[in-house]
């Protein structure tokens, strides 16, 4: 027991000599909760519309106003040749150009029918879609306000409609910025915990002070604890100076238990560290360290859907995500902090954070050898 | 005189390559042993063999009294070492790496502190307690790991080419150290390229391609080889 305690010393202590290691500490979370959950914000909000207008009626004014009014839209530029707009597209200057043909008014009046032209940037198919819905929304508005208005009919006169009332739980404003912040505190831990873990042990044998320890009779086990303690610290650390700035930067609501959050993150941790000490048992410079962790730290998350939802993903990728902890602890921080999920909740990723970390750490022990 | 390391047989194997070929040699209690071979014979492998640090292919060797196969851990209580590669903590004080490696081997807070103040005394370095290692010039930081290798007091010390890339009055008064050791009745176990230094030790032993060519007093074996000095002989054994 004692040794255990002097080896986590020694590592904290150079830890705390190494002015590099405490930047990243301190520097780390703060950068990647005031940049990450910022930039990769889903929300759509000032699309670009190139208008072109060939009608100029006072109606094709007023859906362009209505469209300027919108919170999500922008109009950019105008013209009456819908190839100038094309060259928008292709410039990325606007996401979408919007065509009222001639005589869309008289149409109107006339045959109580008309036709717009709305070409959409679908390059990001996903902001594509979510722009063209938004803009197709403005505008069937707009359809029924006119509707009401010339023909002064009320808008239930359709006899038979159902009406869906939809309510979004447990994050109602669909705030992007609530459903980022657990996800990216998740790959602060994951990005903390793998480095420190996987520079300590090579760094011990590029200087040579490893074998001077493996003529001692400290036990590995006892080795590895007192090396893996302090990281599970220094991590804990970081996930709660995160959550802070969440909370105090975002507004972001912590629903669930935090007891529930850091334990999971002990568990995850351990996992982790493992990952990190097994990683470093194999490699022989920090170079070498660097590039397999960062290997595994975009599978990790690419895969682990910060960005995209995991559910749709082909049925073998999310079969891969089951070894995939970033993704298990992605989940249970998001459901903890979000939804309030309790215990009974996260039995599943419990189960698969305990195997997962039980295999890594006995992995790490088992190559970890003091005899070469 | 008590045999403090017997080795029977022993064999080191990489591939195809044999780096130790059945090696046999005792050492007895309280005896500088130097072990000695040009670059590439063998020596640095058969000591971490010794030290626990590599298993070996095939053989016997009891250090300390200790099965090197069965009784690792024991072997690793009664010994020291010193690697030629230096290995204290360059990010930590003096007083640190004592703190930290007294630790390990179990010895207590009290009696470390007496310790660490008469070896800090005995080598003058007592302003240097609170330094780091790596601000301290290679003559210091050698002193300091053979002081901290033997440090809880082991039966045996290995020394891997320790007084690598110093001066010669460095050198000497490393010697110092390594005789005032010895008189304390640590076994001093030590490999060198340096052969008047090789005039230091009891006995020593000249290997050559894995082999052991020659083990005896130097005085002998410059009769043996006639010989004016041993840097003579080793030149005749290693060719």
């Amino acid at each position: 027991m004692k040794t255990i305690f002097y080896v986590i010393q020694k590592e904290f202590i150079q830890v705390k000599r190494n002015k590099v290691m405490l930047r990243m500490i301190v520097m780390i979370p703060l950068l990647q909760m005031l940049v990450l959950v910022f930039a990769a914000t889903y929300d759509l909000k000032n699309v670009d519309i190139f208008l072109v207008d060939k009608d100029l009626s006072s109606t094709s004014r007023e859906l362009a106003g209505k469209l300027e009014a919108s919170p999500f839209f922008t109009i950019n530029n105008t013209s009456f040749d819908p190839e100038d707009g094309e060259k928008e597209l292709l410039r990325n200057a606007d996401e979408m150009v919007l065509v009222i043909p001639r005589g869309f008014e008289r149409d109107l009046i006339r045959d109580d029918k008309a036709s717009l032209q709305l070409l959409v940037n679908a390059i990001d198919g996903q902001a594509a879609q979510l722009g063209y819905s938004y803009a197709a929304s403005v505008i069937r508005d707009f359809n029924k306000n006119i509707i009401a208005e010339w023909k002064g009919l009320p808008e239930f006169n359709a006899p038979f409609q159902i009406n869906t009332v939809s309510r979004f739980w447990y994050n109602s404003e669909l705030e992007y910025k609530w459903y980022m912040a657990p996800g990216v505190l998740a790959i602060l831990v994951t990005l903390i915990g793998l480095f420190l873990s996987g520079m300590s042990l090579v760094k011990e044998k590029e200087q040579g002070t490893i074998e001077q320890l493996n003529v001692t009779p400290i036990k590995k086990i006892q080795f590895l604890t007192g090396k893996l303690i302090p990281f599970v610290v220094i991590a804990l650390f970081d996930l709660s100076f995160g959550l802070l700035i969440a909370k105090v930067v975002f507004n972001l609501p912590i629903v669930g238990s935090l007891w529930l959050v850091f334990g999971f993150g002990i568990l995850y941790l351990l996992g982790i560290l493992g990952l990190g000490l097994l990683i470093s048992t194999v490699a022989d410079t920090q170079q070498q360290v660097m590039f397999v962790t960062y290997f595994f730290m975009m599978i990790f998350i690419l895969m682990g859907g910060i960005f995209t939802p995991v559910d749709s993903m082909p049925h073998w990728a999310q079969l891969v995500n089951e070894a995939n902890p970033v993704f298990h602890f992605m989940k249970v921080m998001r459901m903890v902090v979000l939804k309030g999920s309790n215990f009974g909740d996260l039995i599943h990723e419990f189960v698969a954070l305990c195997i997962l970390g039980f295999t890594f750490l006995s992995l790490a022990v088992w190559r970890y050898r003091k005899t070469a | 005189m008590e045999k403090v390391i017997t080795v029977r047989n022993l064999v080191k194997k990489f591939g195809s390559f044999v780096a130790n070929d059945h090696l046999n040699f005792d050492v007895y209690q309280g005896e500088i042993f130097g072990f000695l071979g040009a670059n590439g014979a063998g020596k640095t492998t058969a000591m971490k063999i010794l030290c626990g640090l590599s298993s070996p292919t095939s053989g016997e060797a009891k250090v300390a009294g200790f099965d090197i196969y069965r009784e690792t851990e024991k072997v690793k209580r009664n010994i020291g070492y010193m690697s030629q590669k230096f290995s204290l903590y360059e990010d930590l004080t003096v007083a640190e790496n004592i703190r930290f490696f007294s630790g390990i081997y179990g010895i207590p807070p009290a009696s470390r502190k007496v310790k660490q103040e008469k070896l800090l005394k005995d080598l003058g370095l007592e302003s240097a307690k609170d330094s780091l290692i790596g601000s301290l010039p290679l003559g210091w930081k050698q002193k300091l790991a053979f002081s901290v290798a033997i440090f809880h007091d082991p039966k045996i010390v290995f020394l891997d080419e320790p007084t690598g890339g110093v001066d010669p009055i460095t050198r000497r008064k490393f010697w110092d150290l390594i005789y005032g050791a010895a008189d304390r009745g640590i076994t001093v176990f030590v490999t060198t390229h340096y052969m008047d230094e090789a005039e230091y030790c009891n006995r020593v032993s000249i290997m050559n391609n894995g082999r052991i060519e020659a083990l005896d007093t130097p005085e002998n074996l410059k009769k043996q080889y006639s010989a004016k000095n041993m840097d003579e002989v080793f030149l005749k054994i290693a060719r």
